[in-house]
């Protein structure tokens, strides 16, 4: 039998096995989750959570479903965020330094304190990218930024009102269309689909009889 | 931090030693014969108790497994809530059930159409399955590939039961869906001069995979959300649709939906449905555990049932081989197959590579289960055993950094309990990934209900009996588009009649008739996870 430990769910004492995440452990209590929980495995932000352990002053800040309680642990979901996220259309925008300027000008009011990077559940250097997206360094913020999964707690810690994770998104989108090298061969093959070229290859492949298929598919040749 | 036992340590100590032998050789591929004897002894499939044959619907007398029976089987929500049908909230051109990234493409096609679309998911937009993806997407793109060997690739990995007209759309759109995503701002991971960097998964016969790093789902997702939130489509979160509507004229016309929180219902009209509602690994079937998203309890399946359209090998369902088997927080989460496309090898108690690790994913999940259940090779963990998956041998192979560079969420994933997946190996076994089958449906994403669209994994047949990796981000993204499009033209010419829930009636009189007095509510909408005597 697992040690339990004691966790205090918005407030309210619990005792739970200690094996388990904060995720399980409010399930283990007793809630039905509806909020605060997607995917369960640390890929879309849903379960954003603060909590404090007992005895110590620093308020923290992860994802429920990535962690494990503690003793001592108080512990308050953040299932939303109000984050502001502008509108814009990719086909029209370029990846310019004046576009930030004009979709989320606030991140030039950063202060410097560093609450993002302290605060993100993915460990990732926030005031970084938010710094490369004012020089309008987009690649660089993209690359900073990448495994971010948009659960808002920077943006929650953040006395500037900057919204990280839709900065990085735009940095990410302008990355990809614009900055990134375009695939030579990805718009030749798209051309020759296009075009029709592999149309009676396929229909040929559709018309064969069963067994000349499995044939043809055990012998294939397969690229080392 | 993760604490190995003893058996654990010893048998780690046997996976270091034989490393550098394995190194160099990898095991053949099985024959044809081989492959269809592991897979009849132990694929999760082929245990004939797990089943039971359905007594009513359009698939009567099919069998499907018990859990889906029962809610296939099961009592409608709305036959004990009285439902006014005149008091419309939502009026709308298309109706999209689910927001993941076949429903996200099927919106964003809709509204370029010109359609009023609207989304509406029982979680939030993005909290899919589809994020959650870490490996890749196929596309025939490169010079030495084409689709028709794609198409090959994945007509053999389905058993040869893929739907012809599906497949050919599916591999024929899937370089178009990779330029459409590039041209929406995905990352995909490329060389300096542009050239896409694309792998083996398994099964495939030419290396097509493309990827952004191992967020390669998520990186999709995010843009697709953000796509959808520019075009200003309405998404409506938290709200679950809990029964399918039908005019008069017997055509599917909107949907019943329940708000999550309040329990409020609310009545979407619309002159097409599109449902997305992707899988079902949170129904558990078998005792698995799985690596799906909290809401993939086959929703979709069950309101397009109960109104009458046709699955498709709801039967097949696909365990993906590498799951997490410890620590206990992750059990069932998914490791990526790029570990394995990598260079990993599956490893025994003793240090022995057991089987290819580029086999397809039943062969090889049928493979584990053998090496543990039969063979008594496998490993004891906390919640059952596993086998190990030899990490380490990525950047021996690739050069140190690969790991880092190519599956940053892995290292991220096992990191958080102590374990470098650089330096250790880690166990895995087979978890519940993804249901193969689904909602019968031709080439213009129609199920056989007039007006009722389908896209995602909520369709059966694109991948036959056993998906590969890496073809279903690409269907979502091309049988999400297709959807979107034919059910914005439809939509055009559409007249609604009067609404009726008539034939949920209908169905439960036929379940009476038949003996089944259906007691659990369908669809499930969520599983429940408290503990049971609280």
């Amino acid at each position: 039998m697992d040690k339990m430990v004691n966790v205090y769910l918005f407030g309210k004492r619990y005792q739970v096995p200690e094996s388990l995440t904060i995720m399980k452990a409010m399930e283990y209590a007793g809630y039905q989750l509806i909020r605060g929980c997607g995917c369960r495995n640390g890929f879309c932000g849903a379960c954003a959570t603060i909590y404090r352990i007992h005895g110590q002053q620093e308020l923290k800040t992860c994802l429920a479903c990535q962690t494990k309680v503690e003793e001592g642990m108080y512990v308050a979901t953040l299932p939303f965020f109000p984050l502001v996220k502008q509108v814009y259309d990719i086909e029209k925008i370029k990846p310019t330094e004046q576009i930030m300027m004009q979709l989320y000008p606030e991140i030039y009011s950063c202060i410097g304190c560093n609450a993002c990077t302290k605060s993100c559940t993915q460990g990732l250097n926030v005031m970084q990218y938010i710094a490369y997206a004012q020089r309008g360094e987009y690649e660089k913020c993209a690359e900073e930024s990448f495994d971010c999964v948009m659960c808002g707690v920077c943006s929650a810690r953040c006395p500037a009102g900057i919204s990280h994770p839709q900065v990085g998104v735009l940095a990410r989108r302008l990355t990809g269309k614009y900055i990134a090298p375009e695939s030579k061969h990805l718009l030749d093959r798209v051309a020759e689909i296009e075009h029709g070229d592999y149309k009676a290859l396929i229909e040929a492949l559709m018309q064969k009889p069963l067994s000349e298929l499995k044939e043809l598919y055990n012998n294939r040749d397969i690229e080392k | 931090m993760y604490e190995y036992t003893k058996e654990q340590l010893d048998s780690l100590k046997k996976v270091e030693e034989t490393r550098a032998a394995r190194l160099g050789q990898d095991l053949k591929r099985m024959t044809a014969d081989e492959k269809d004897a592991v897979l009849k002894a132990f694929h999760p499939d082929y245990i004939e108790t797990a089943y039971e044959e359905l007594k009513v619907g359009p698939n009567k007398g099919e069998k499907v497994l018990h859990e889906l029976a029962n809610l296939l089987q099961g009592r409608s929500r709305v036959l004990d809530m009285k439902i006014d049908l005149n008091k419309i909230d939502y009026d709308v051109d298309v109706l999209i059930i689910g927001g993941g990234g076949a429903g996200a493409s099927a919106a964003i096609e809709a509204d370029k159409a010109g359609a009023k679309a609207m989304i509406v998911t029982k979680l939030r937009l993005g909290d899919a399955n589809t994020a959650m993806a870490e490996g890749g997407i196929q596309a025939a793109d490169k010079p030495n590939d084409s689709p028709a060997i794609h198409y090959l690739d994945a007509l053999g990995g389905g058993h040869f039961a893929n739907k012809p007209e599906l497949l050919y759309k599916l591999v024929t759109d899937a370089p178009i869906a990779i330029k459409w995503l590039n041209d929406l701002g995905v990352m995909f991971d490329k060389e300096p001069d542009g050239t896409m960097i694309t792998t083996h998964g398994g099964g495939t016969s030419r290396k097509r995979m493309h990827a952004c790093k191992d967020y390669s789902g998520s990186e999709i997702m995010r843009v697709l959300r953000d796509e959808v939130y520019n075009r200003g489509i309405t998404v409506v979160d938290f709200t679950s649709a809990i029964e399918l509507i039908k005019d008069t004229d017997g055509k599917v016309a909107g949907a019943v939906l329940m708000n999550m929180e309040t329990k409020e219902i609310l009545i979407a009209r619309a002159k097409t449905v599109v449902i997305a509602t992707g899988g079902a690994g949170r129904l558990h079937y078998q005792g698995f555990p799985t690596s799906n998203h909290y809401g993939a309890t086959a929703d979709g399946l069950i309101l397009a049932y109960r109104a009458g359209a046709k699955l498709l090998y709801p039967e097949t369902l696909q365990y993906h081989p590498t799951g997490a088997a410890c620590p206990t927080q992750i059990y069932g989460a998914l490791v990526t197959e790029k570990v394995r496309s990598l260079g990993a090898q599956l490893v025994n108690k003793d240090g022995v590579a057991f089987v290819n690790p580029l086999e397809t994913r039943d062969v090889t999940a049928s493979a584990i289960i053998r090496e543990c259940k039969q063979n008594k090779k496998g490993i004891s963990t906390t919640d059952g055993e596993g086998v190990w998956l030899d990490t380490p041998m990525i950047d021996l192979r690739g050069g140190e950094g690969t790991i880092e560079k190519r599956i940053p969420a892995m290292l991220r994933m096992f990191g958080k309990y102590g374990i470098d997946i650089r330096k250790e190996p880690i166990l895995v076994y087979p978890t519940l990934h993804y249901q193969n089958g689904g909602i019968d449906i031709t080439s213009d994403g129609m199920s056989g209900l007039e007006n009722l669209f389908v896209a995602g994994e909520a369709v059966g047949g694109i991948h036959g009996k056993n998906r590969l990796m890496g073809n279903s981000l690409l269907d979502i993204i091309v049988f999400g588009r297709n959807a979107g499009k034919n059910a914005a033209a439809k939509a055009k010419e559409v007249k609604v009649k009067k609404l009726t829930l008539g034939f949920v009636k209908e169905y439960d009189k036929e379940l009476k008739a038949a003996g089944i007095n259906a007691k659990e509510l369908s669809p499930r909408l969520l599983p429940d996870y408290r503990r049971k005597n609280n």
